[in-house]
């Protein structure tokens, strides 16, 4: 029986990139995915005829410049398209909108408050210096603070030192900044609500806070990383959907000799002498090799994955302590014609960018409320995007595929699982809120795919189904991520890691928890990292 | 402005709370000679014991002691001037239910847990050790400036200071959960350790307790520490009622300060801190007179001493905003009852009714209490703690009627529809969650005196209502207490110093203000 | 407090399509524009050059020279604290500008780091008009705390043109302005001028002769018009920055955001200044009461922890040293140069650069710039001598003369 030098359990973004890197290194590579698709929650699929959805993630920015060069995705196919504005529409029927243009910007924020359009400057400035403390760390695995190892003490003094290489100033901001809620962050800067709505959506998207909870000004930077073709900060569609990402590191591992083994679903490691040895498929086939790496979320890889005997108590009381809370859903819209919002100018860039409808921070702060009590929020907070305007290949001509990022949704209503009938009351809730906005909306769907933390888990395997697998908390982040002691990819199996998003630094199509890992695995292989890029300079 | 004749006083003191007290003390202590001033006709501050209906008394606002910081009471003698605490005033706590089936926490922070489960009891024993392990790291900070940022190296120190920690202290894996949970919010906490709904309600209850938080909101924890950080009499977590309420406490520093020579004029209200060239000389009295002193110390709002009695414009614009900004809306209201007789809770003996009761039935309760308070409303369940003092002191309400005061959660100061017609619907909602576990008390009222934020501003001269001057919060501690840049106790104004609630640690009849920024005049030769 | 603005509505929005804003001036410049030659200036299509880079700066020089200067940032401050505001933002001390007057100022954060620098005109006792390169609302409504004031952003509302050169004065003599000839240098008054006023002041960007107008931004063109026509015979013509950045380089004059980094703007802390670090220390008036920054200046000239100096630099030869490193005995590297031209009125290579201190302090010798001058693809590497010599590099007794001269 063959034995593979590495096994990587699921075939999504951060699989794939942890399976190129140890591919490239001259490994042999298993890639096992359960489904007959690939891409996890990075992929494109056609579920009616001549569209096709973003299913999951539906967005490309935080995925790393670095990555994409190292395993040559551009030459793989892999085409980003910028997003050309951005709103949240108000309910008087107007709108704000966000401009690429500097002074357009200005212009279009001084409609609300001249006061605002001039506090602008000053807010980038605070946020770009916040970005280019975390940017370094994004590319770095996380010190365990409690080690004297040489190289957690390197780590340990490398914070330190960036920490300590800030003005007073710039320190005291930066304590504040990890900690306080993007609301009154917002509240230092700005006096009008819909502006503070249209930042303040960057520090909850994807978790399980709302606007006023202390610690989602640090979310907003997380979703401030990204860069598109060095433009920091902005934000493009995959053309052909978030599928072509994953398509791409596939065709890039496999053109590097690496294997995919499609519907193989993995019903748990193998585990002997506490080290990992292979895999056991669904339907007990054996798969042996010398290590594994799962690109599942903590939880479903130690508490599913892993026979608790082999593992030690405090390690499986910390894996059940970690936050995954799914909080978010998605509603795939197929319509037959373009949607008309009549509060935007009919050559408005805001079609080809990113459209919100919540306008206040209360509104958020209260759909948020919903999902506490175990609801799904009867007015939803959607991030909703037109991809077709700009990529002809997911419709066809005439026709456009819409989809709604909605939050919130939690795991389990009221207690209790979600049925269909949930389902359906979610995306009307979603349908509902759009048709508000743009007259005659209902008749153009076609078909829709209505996805609730229980769709999302069930298909893509994200624990309560939360995008970014584990909630980006304190408590959760860096050397605490997913759990103390075990911050650095490896797990208390020999020979098993974690490449998923549950690690350092966390969810978003990023890609950097699976280049993290393969360079530690290689570590300990002692073999050479050369075709890793070094992360880019913030200078 | 300036005046020829030499200034009588070293040190000027601003409100006769009892962190002005206790800086007033500490800097006469330190041969200063110390001139306090007090806007109202007796000191105290929010610390006072009132008559609120004839012959029925209660502590204003505060009304429980449970953090006097040892070293103000060490280096204020203060046993000498008539503070103890006698073991009847150290005070048990029980959770309310609103079906007779309370649980009794008993000792210094639940030493004891009756009514709950073998399994429940052994679980709160370990999370309590473990929080009080925690809280015993974090203690050292009260009586200490905030960390020096400008200092140098202070990263690196810091870095390689929480791996040192990690082996002298804890050991490894409890610094890894010390350092996990430092920032977690109460609720996931107490779901990882405890099932009882009535023990996590009341945990739950008495982090927020004072804060804009629900005990979902991320960092929740850190208010749980603080009050695991006080002690009385060496006992850490232990809470007590004085005989003679709060002015017991007051009176004793009153005399400690009175015994160094502070000299005190109350009724006397400060109008303007006199700024030359960008240094204290003095302040100017409602009377006209202005007093000039080398040292300005400020127990008051620190807000109100920079915006109102300093002024905006002797100060730098981003100072300004950034005094603005501090978050001080108070949250918390303050009901006192005078009562004909005694009221009886559900489930509890005579003598349980010593104990602070609190109602807080769950941990959602707490988050759903919390959540109209994001916006303005009120909850018509409100979450409360409930003393009634008569019994320590029965000098407090006449003969055979009783005093019953409570610390009412969740009432935002800015009420959308306003306090006038919102505080006697705050009152009722009150009253029938009062009667849910007390029947009949809502007969025995004789009197009912409602404080919400906006009286409690109005009439403590605490902006926004606020108790801790502050929201205290992650983002306002330490380093950022009242904010950066005024943060050690010495502001931007020279020879001016702060010593309120506002400053580190936070208030909560603690004295650790007044007295960390005493420390800070004499360290700078103030 | 703050002014919020009527909303434009849906059908008014042209920003989007429209990313440049034009002055009010457009049709005018847009007619003399050969070049087609703009760069956007905070928002505004303006130009670099119109016609002739060269002949445009020669203009300034030997005749009259219009520039378009409606795209700097306005605020209108006024009330019985206008001056009490005004005095606590700048550096100077406000209550010795009497109305009618201009100064020259900057203004400071906490920090003592400079936010911007500008002209403040007084135009009455408590009315106050403060022009900027940046944009300042927030801080100057929040530096109002407490104060019976208000501030109202006005640059689109008025146009402004700086009319410079030795026949400046001759143009707006024959342009009809009676009583122009009164005002010395950083005098302003207003004038009849059509339904309303113009405001003219004797200031400017060049080191000459010259004015600046400011009219309603209704009455740009019929001003611009009646200005051409008088200005006719004395040789008045339009020009771009180009042309004016030159002239404000031989003047030494400095430019927020291409001299130094204005500290609202400034990502990394190392690129902020405080005034004597750019050489408007001597504006700092520390006598006057509070102003924001004085504690912080006080303190790092207390301690001497300031880190660099602006300096003036005469450079050997007459290759522009644009951007060039400045080196201390040709090896250590010791600041930048952020403006180099060959003074074509000084004729010499001048350039004004920052240095780190103790260089441009106390070490003033042996200081070299490299120059990588790009010629047919090739850098041609030169290391030349610098020395550090006062600004402005061209002084011209016709800027200050009364009256001023009839050229």
């Amino acid at each position: 029986m063959k034995t593979w030098d590495a096994i990587v359990i699921g075939a999504g973004h951060n699989g794939l990139v942890n399976a190129c890197y140890l591919q490239r290194a001259g490994l042999d590579v298993l890639v096992v995915e359960k489904n007959d698709w690939i891409g996890g929650a990075a992929t494109s699929r056609s579920l009616t005829p001549s569209f096709v959805y973003s299913n999951c993630s539906y967005v490309c920015s935080l995925f790393r410049p670095e990555i994409m060069r190292d395993l040559e995705l551009p030459r793989f196919g892999l085409q980003v398209i910028g997003y050309e504005g951005g709103a949240v529409f108000t309910r008087d029927g107007d709108y704000l909108a966000n401009y690429r243009d500097h002074d357009a910007h200005r212009r279009e924020f001084a409609r609300f408050s001249k006061r605002d359009a001039e506090a602008y400057d000053r807010y980038a400035r605070d946020v770009t210096r916040q970005c280019r403390f975390i940017q370094p760390l994004l590319m770095r695995t996380a010190p365990d603070p409690t080690s004297f190892r040489p190289k957690d003490l390197g780590e340990l003094l490398f914070l330190g030192k960036k920490f300590g290489g800030l003005t007073p100033e710039e320190m005291a901001l930066t304590v504040r900044f990890w900690t306080m809620s993007i609301a009154d962050f917002l509240d230092e800067y700005f006096e009008t609500d819909v502006i503070k709505a249209n930042f303040a959506l960057s520090g909850i998207i994807g978790t399980a806070l709302g606007p006023m909870s202390p610690g989602t000004a640090y979310v907003l930077l997380h979703h401030y990383m990204g860069e598109v073709d060095g433009s920091v900060g902005a934000w493009g569609y995959a053309r052909g959907g978030m599928g072509s990402v994953t398509k791409a590191l596939a065709d890039s591992f496999r053109a590097s000799g690496g294997t995919i083994r499609t519907e193989a679903e993995v019903e748990r490691v193998l585990v002997s002498g506490g080290k990992a040895k292979g895999v056991v498929l669904a339907g007990g086939e054996e798969v042996r090799g010398k290590m594994v790496v799962s690109n599942a979320d903590v939880k479903r890889t130690f508490l599913k994955l892993v026979e608790e005997k082999e593992l030690p108590d405090i390690f499986v009381r910390r894996v059940r302590n970690f936050k995954i809370r799914g909080s978010s859903g998605k509603v795939n819209i197929a319509l037959d014609s373009a949607p008309v919002f009549p509060a935007l100018p009919d050559d408005s860039p805001v079609y080809r960018g990113d459209m919100h409808f919540t306008d206040s921070v209360e509104r958020m702060e209260r759909a948020y409320d919903d999902w506490k009590a175990g609801r799904w929020s009867a007015d939803p907070f959607l991030d909703m995007v037109i991809p077709t305007m700009l990529d002809p290949t997911m419709a066809a001509p005439g026709k456009h595929f819409m989809s709604c990022f909605v939050q919130y949704a939690p795991p389990k209503v009221g207690g209790r699982d979600w049925t269909d009938a949930d389902r359906d009351g979610f995306a009307e809730s979603v349908i509902s809120q759009i048709a508000e906005y743009s007259p005659g909306f209902r008749e153009k769907i076609v078909h829709m795919e209505v996805r609730t933390p229980r769709e999302i888990e069930a298909e893509v395997g994200l624990t309560e189904g939360n995008i970014f697998q584990g909630e980006l908390t304190f408590d959760q982040l860096l050397f605490n991520r997913p759990v103390p002691g075990y911050a650095q990819y490896r797990s208390p199996i020999g020979g098993l890691y974690m490449c998923g998003s549950s690690t350092h630094p966390g969810g978003g199509v990023m890609g950097a928890p699976g280049r993290n890992a393969a360079a530690e695995i290689l570590g300990d292989l002692s073999r050479g990292t050369k075709h890793m890029s070094a992360a880019h300079d913030v200078i | 402005m300036t005046s020829s004749d030499a200034p009588k006083w070293d040190v000027v003191v601003i409100g006769g709370g009892h962190n002005g007290l206790v800086a007033a003390a500490m800097l006469g202590k330190a041969r200063r000679k110390v001139l306090l001033v007090e806007a109202a006709d007796a000191l105290g501050g929010a610390a006072r014991t009132e008559e609120f209906h004839p012959g029925f008394r209660a502590s204003s606002v505060a009304h429980l002691v449970n953090r006097l910081h040892p070293d103000v009471v060490k280096s204020l003698n203060l046993a000498a001037h008539g503070l103890k605490f006698e073991t009847d005033e150290v005070l048990p706590s029980v959770a309310l239910s609103k079906d007779g089936n309370p649980l009794l926490f008993g000792g210094a922070y639940g030493e004891t847990l009756t009514g709950a489960s073998d399994a429940e009891a052994a679980a709160w024993k370990t999370l309590r050790a473990q929080l009080f392990r925690y809280a015993g790291i974090l203690k050292p900070f009260l009586a200490r400036r905030p960390p020096d940022l400008r200092g140098m190296a202070f990263g690196e120190k810091s870095a390689l200071g929480l791996a040192a920690l990690s082996v002298r202290r804890l050991g490894k894996e409890d610094m890894r959960d010390f350092l996990r949970m430092l920032l977690m919010n109460v609720a996931d906490v107490l779901d990882e350790h405890l099932e009882d709904e009535r023990l996590r309600g009341l945990l739950a209850f008495d982090t927020v307790l004072g804060c804009h938080l629900g005990p979902r909101s991320p960092t929740s924890l850190l208010g749980l520490y603080y009050r695991l950080v006080g002690e009385i009499d060496g006992v850490a977590g232990a809470q007590a009622i004085t005989k003679g309420g709060m002015g017991a406490v007051v009176a004793a520093l009153a005399t400690a300060a009175e015994k160094v020579g502070v000299t005190t004029r109350k009724a006397t209200t400060v109008k303007r801190i006199l700024v030359e060239s960008g240094r204290a000389v003095g302040v100017e009295l409602d009377t006209g007179e202005t007093v000039h002193a080398k040292t300005i110390v400020s127990a008051i709002n620190p807000r109100t001493t920079l915006i109102d009695l300093v002024g905006a414009r002797e100060l730098d614009t981003g100072i300004v905003r950034k005094a603005q900004h501090i978050r001080m809306h108070g949250d918390a209201a303050k009901l006192h009852l005078a009562l004909d007789g005694m009221p009886a809770f559900k489930g509890l003996t005579a003598d349980q009714h010593r104990a602070r009761l609190v109602i807080a039935p769950s941990v959602d309760h707490v988050e759903k209490s919390f959540n109209p308070s994001k916006y303005g409303e009120f909850s018509p369940e409100p979450v409360m703690e409930i003393t009634i003092p008569s019994l320590v002191d029965r000098y407090l309400a006449p003969s055979g009627a009783a005093v019953l005061s409570a610390v009412v959660q969740f009432a935002p100061y800015r009420l959308k529809e306003g306090w006038e017609t919102g505080k006697p619907k705050l009152l009722a909602a009150i009253m029938a969650t009062l009667e849910d576990h007390a029947p009949g008390i809502g007969g025995l009222v004789r009197h009912a005196e409602l404080l919400t934020p906006a009286d409690i501003e109005a009439r403590y001269h605490m902006p926004g209502g606020h108790w801790h001057h502050g929201e205290l919060q992650i983002d306002q501690m330490l380093v950022s207490r009242p904010f950066f840049g005024a943060e050690g106790y010495d502001t931007p104004v020279e020879g001016l110093f702060l010593a309120g609630a506002g400053s580190h640690p936070g208030g909560g009849i603690s004295g650790a203000p007044g007295l960390n920024a005493a420390r800070r005049v004499i360290e700078m030769r103030g | 407090m703050s002014p919020t603005a009527e909303k434009v509505t849906r059908g008014d929005q042209a920003h989007f399509r429209l990313y440049r804003l034009p002055s009010p001036f457009q049709p005018r410049l847009e007619a003399l524009g050969r070049t087609e030659d703009w760069y956007n200036w905070a928002g505004y299509k303006a130009p670099n050059t119109l016609w002739d880079e060269e002949l445009e700066y020669f203009a300034i020089r030997s005749q009259a020279a219009a520039f378009d200067i409606s795209p700097m940032t306005k605020y209108r401050i006024e009330g019985r604290d206008a001056e009490a505001l005004m005095n606590k933002v700048t550096l100077r001390d406000v209550s010795k500008l009497k109305p009618g007057r201009v100064q020259y100022t900057a203004w400071c954060d906490d920090e003592g780091h400079v936010l911007d620098d500008g002209t403040l005109f007084r135009l009455s006792a408590d009315r106050f008009r403060l022009c900027s390169q940046e944009r300042h609302l927030p801080w100057l409504l929040d530096s109002a705390a407490g104060m019976d004031v208000t501030v109202e952003e006005e640059t689109e509302a008025v146009a402004g043109l700086a009319l410079q050169g030795p026949t400046s004065y001759a143009v707006l003599a024959s342009a009809g302005f009676a009583g122009v000839e009164r005002l010395k240098i950083f005098d302003l008054a207003e004038f009849p001028f059509g339904d309303g006023t113009v405001t003219i002041s004797r200031t400017g960007f060049t080191g000459d002769l010259g004015y600046e107008l400011f009219a309603p931004a209704g009455q740009a063109l019929a001003l611009w018009d009646l200005l051409f026509q008088a200005g006719r015979l004395h040789g008045l013509r339009a020009i771009g920055y180009r042309a004016l950045n030159r002239a404000r380089t031989e003047a030494g004059l400095i430019v927020a955001n291409a001299d130094f980094i204005t500290s609202e703007h400034a990502v990394r802390a190392d690129r902020l200044r405080q005034p004597d670090e750019i050489g408007l220390g001597f504006m700092v008036d520390l006598d006057k009461g509070h102003f924001n920054g004085r504690r912080a200046i006080a303190e790092a000239r207390r301690k001497g922890s300031l880190k660099h100096v602006l300096v003036g630099l005469e450079i050997e030869g007459n290759i522009p040293a644009e951007h060039a490193i400045v080196y201390h005995n040709r090896k250590k590297e010791v600041g930048l140069v952020s403006a180099a031209i060959w003074s074509p009125m000084a004729k010499r290579n001048i350039a004004i650069a920052d240095l780190a201190r103790p260089y441009g302090e106390k070490i003033v010798d042996d200081l070299w710039v490299e120059i990588y001058a790009l010629r047919e693809l090739q850098y041609q590497k030169l290391m030349k001598r610098a020395k550090i010599v006062p600004r402005p590099f061209i002084k011209l007794d016709r800027r200050t003369a009364n009256p001023p001269g009839e050229f």
